[in-house]
């Protein structure tokens, strides 16, 4: 509904306050939203595309990339997807890795996300002391993994590095030092009024609108959804850990801070629980080049919540389709409800808090007017005429004369 | 107790502590061993089976044949993505990671190395 006092102003996709281009349209009455549209795409880089035309091997590097923050995340979902298609059995002390580098990146894009929070209510100085922790964690990553980001610890059939002894006191090391810093900033976070007062009550989502609406991750365990993969379905080493789902039932900004917050207490615990359990023996099998028809699909708890991929195979070196639905995509249409009235200022905190990351997202498929009596379907030789067309008309380029040369490629 | 300035304490006590940044490139911090950087090529190890030209995700490598049973690398930089899937490819371990990672040039050309009897991974 508008009316006369309404404002529409568009909010991206280059704007200050985000960190990636993606546009938000908001109404505005004075200060208060009355209502807003995500619009997400600018970021498409056609990976999913990109794998099909790449081996199972060499899409690994390239799924790891969907994501800089939880790019193990996505290796690990792609491999685990693979396996189940080609009927692999991994080894025990492969899965144990799997994990324990799951968690590490997990303490990571935690305290990474509490920085950026901290920014984001202009509170610096949390900003600039997670962030110092945080280098921890990037150093033990890097001795394990061989980089600070991108770790290319997963191959198909298990993982591509050993844990020595040595390695593992420097992990237990790190954890002690991080469990010490963590307690000191969940007593910052329970007891700073700054941080109190700024997020409670800032976009709520209320456990019926998170169920609906098919949040994850944080964002839906703040709501007090208790929803966890590595405890729904579990996947690697997680169905022999101990752990807790942390949810709280406060729906705001600020539960998903202390959700946070609090699973880091909670990766602590299984890192140790990993490095004290871990099993002796290979963390490889041979995998085939060639992976046997089939389909799979494969769920992980990214940092961020629920991470999807699907793998369908032919019977050759390349897959047929893969798609990944990164967990952003899930969260994000919940930004919409919990911006409703709420103040302008409120934006930028409630878009960081379910933990955005615009270009893991697209890569959408949307389809118009389906099932509706407008829907229609367009063959594939329609398509390529209207192409021809269109380049013809809008850019000037006529392909038609080299369409004729290569005609026999096009199967029309 | 809820107030404000809870970290107050921890700002003070580091007025007192040096810089958590290094003063790069003055002071380094050192590359942990196993560190995934420029990777280097040893020809007389080198059979020509040519798996870690097919594994490579980014076609980064070039292994050319310039005589019998003698081959040459050529690796471009700017695409290598330093996973090093060529290293766990290698049947005879020819390739192997370094530790070195200052390889920004001013020249794109110089990019790209070349690994053979002569050249030990300079650009020609």
């Amino acid at each position: 509904m508008h009316n006369s006092q309404d404002v529409q102003v568009p909010f991206g996709p280059q704007h200050p306050a985000l960190k990636e281009p993606e546009s938000f349209l908001v109404t505005l009455r004075g200060e208060k939203i009355t209502a807003s549209s995500v619009k997400i795409g600018y970021n498409h880089r056609g990976i999913e595309k990109a794998c099909e035309e790449r081996t199972y091997i060499q899409d690994l590097y390239l799924i790891e990339r969907i994501c800089g923050i939880c790019s193990h995340s996505h290796a690990t979902a792609f491999s685990q997807a693979v396996e189940e298609i080609a009927g692999l059995e991994v080894p025990k002390r492969a899965l144990y890795i799997r994990s324990l580098i799951g968690e590490l990146e997990r303490v990571h894009s935690h305290l990474l996300w509490l920085g950026v929070a901290g920014h984001e209510i202009g509170f610096d100085t949390l900003l600039m002391y997670t962030w110092r922790d945080r280098e921890v964690v990037m150093d033990i990553l890097s001795l394990l993994t061989g980089n600070r980001v991108n770790y290319g610890m997963n191959t198909i059939g298990g993982v591509r590095r050993d844990i020595t002894p040595a390695q593992a006191k420097e992990v237990l090391k790190a954890v002690d030092t991080l469990e010490e810093r963590t307690k000191y900033y969940i007593k910052i976070a329970t007891q700073e009024t700054t941080i109190i007062d700024r997020l409670s009550g800032v976009g709520v989502l209320s456990k019926k609108d998170a169920i609906s609406l098919g949040a994850v991750g944080p964002t839906a365990r703040a709501s007090g959804v208790a929803r966890d993969v590595r405890k729904d379905d579990p996947y690697a080493a997680y169905g022999e850990l101990d752990f807790k789902v942390i949810t709280t039932n406060t729906c705001d900004v600020y539960g998903r801070t202390v959700v946070r917050v609090l699973e880091l207490m909670e990766s602590y615990k299984m890192i140790r629980q990993i490095l004290k359990d871990i099993p002796e023996g290979a963390i490889t099998v041979r995998a085939p080049r060639k992976i046997p028809a089939g389909e799979a699909a494969s769920r992980y708890e990214a940092p961020r919540g629920e991470d999807f991929h699907y793998v369908r195979s032919n019977g050759t070196e390349k897959p047929d389709r893969v798609k990944v639905r990164a967990p952003t995509l899930a969260n994000v249409q919940a930004v919409s409800k919990m911006l409703e009235d709420r103040y302008l200022a409120d934006m930028p905190i409630v878009i960081a808090a379910i933990d955005p990351c615009f270009s893991c997202t697209d890569r959408s498929i949307v389809i118009k007017n389906s099932g509706t009596r407008n829907s229609k379907t367009v063959p594939w030789e329609v398509l390529h005429v209207q192409s021809i067309e269109w380049y013809k008309e809008h850019k000037g380029i006529d392909f038609s004369a080299l369409n004729k040369k290569y005609a026999k490629h096009f199967k029309i | 107790m809820i107030r404000p300035g809870r970290m107050f304490k921890q700002l003070v006590s580091s007025f007192f502590k040096k810089p958590a940044t290094l003063n790069y490139p003055a002071e380094r911090s050192g590359m942990p061993e196993g560190f995934r950087g420029k990777l280097k090529f040893t020809p007389d190890k080198c059979i020509g089976c040519l798996m870690c030209m097919r594994d490579c995700p980014t076609g980064a490598i070039k292994i050319k044949k310039i005589a019998e049973k003698q081959f040459e690398c050529e690796i471009d930089l700017g695409k290598c993505i330093y996973c090093a899937q060529c290293v766990d490819s290698c049947p005879k371990k020819a390739l192997e990671i370094t530790q070195e990672f200052e390889l920004a040039k001013l020249d794109r050309k110089k990019l790209t190395v070349v690994f053979n009897a002569e050249n030990k991974g300079e650009a020609r």
